[in-house]
């Protein structure tokens, strides 16, 4: 079994409203040196070891479905897991 | 012309579409659920809008794997008009049958209102009961309709002439007010606004109404035999 951490980031090119709305409240509540906020997602996927290479399905599936990449960047990570 | 009126869990325009072409212009109208594998029985496909699957992920992400995205993306391919609204223009984006992406309102909120659009094309399929330039008025629904693309794509678009509407004012953050675009080919529109909220002036108005005429009156030309 493995367990998936996959990133999704907003590409540097999109503005992110969210993450500007965010960066102006903690300047208020005092936090100055904050430069900048970007809201991403974060999944976790569990997958059983099995026939796929799992670094290629893990890509595939990110590409497909879980980011768009007209406006999404993503990256994952890999480990063992202990199966429950 | 008959019209399927695609309907995912979540859509919640399916309705008003339906009323649209079906009450107001008198043409055929049928409801299709989600995972229907057969479409070749109609001449138009409309997606409405709404909140297909909960926009759980992104808007219109998991919908566009729905069993019956197979059979639009034929009908777009056999040329038929595909004609997607808010949350279905935000299916298409997914889809790749349109290019960009919606991305949340720049002021974060879902906005609810009646807007001035300008018909930026008036030679297509969907627009030809319009003139060029002419502003109507018809509602937006939307807190996702914020149109990003990048430079590249804003240059093709506008060398094909695929901006069909654009916003009077910029509320949304889209840009350069981009309302609705057309594929290259002419026939799949997407369009943020809701043209079938405004198809008689008892609710409030019927600038709408042009487009779903346009629709019928193309096909007619091109089907229906005058000899």
């Amino acid at each position: 079994m493995k367990k998936v951490k996959v990133y999704v980031t907003l590409r540097e090119s999109v503005l992110d409203p969210q993450g500007s709305a965010v960066m102006g409240s903690l300047h208020k509540m005092g936090y100055g040196e904050v430069e900048d906020v970007r809201i991403g997602k974060y999944m976790e996927l569990m997958i059983e070891d099995g026939e796929r290479n799992i670094e290629a399905m893990v890509d595939e599936l990110c590409h497909k479905l879980l980011a768009n990449t007209v406006i999404e960047d993503y990256r994952f990570e890999i480990e063992e897991a202990v199966s429950q | 012309m008959k019209f399927a009126v695609i309907v995912f869990p979540g859509s919640n325009c399916d309705l008003d579409m339906y009323h649209a072409v079906k009450d107001e212009l008198g043409e055929e109208a049928e409801y299709v659920w989600h995972d229907s594998k057969d479409l070749s029985g109609y001449d138009g496909i409309l997606l409405p809008g709404g909140f297909s699957y909960g926009d759980y992920l992104r808007c219109g992400a998991i919908a566009q794997f729905s069993g019956v995205m197979e059979e639009v993306k034929k009908a777009a391919e056999a040329g038929k008009p595909v004609l997607g609204v808010c949350n279905g223009f935000q299916i298409l984006t997914e889809a790749g049958l349109l290019p960009g992406m919606l991305l949340r309102n720049k002021n974060l909120k879902f906005m609810c209102r009646t807007v001035g659009l300008k018909v930026e094309n008036a030679n297509t399929l969907f627009t030809n009961e319009y003139a060029e330039g002419q502003e109507i008025q018809v509602p937006i629904a939307h807190g996702e309709g914020n149109y990003y693309c990048d430079d590249e794509t804003y240059e093709n678009l506008k060398k094909n002439n695929q901006i069909v509407f654009s916003y009077a004012d910029d509320f949304n953050g889209s840009r350069n007010q981009i309302a609705g675009i057309i594929n290259e080919r002419g026939n799949v529109l997407g369009m943020m606004p809701h043209p079938e909220r405004a198809v008689s002036d008892l609710i409030g108005g019927s600038d709408g109404l042009a487009l779903f005429k346009s629709i019928v009156k193309q096909w007619r030309e091109a089907n229906v035999s005058h000899a």
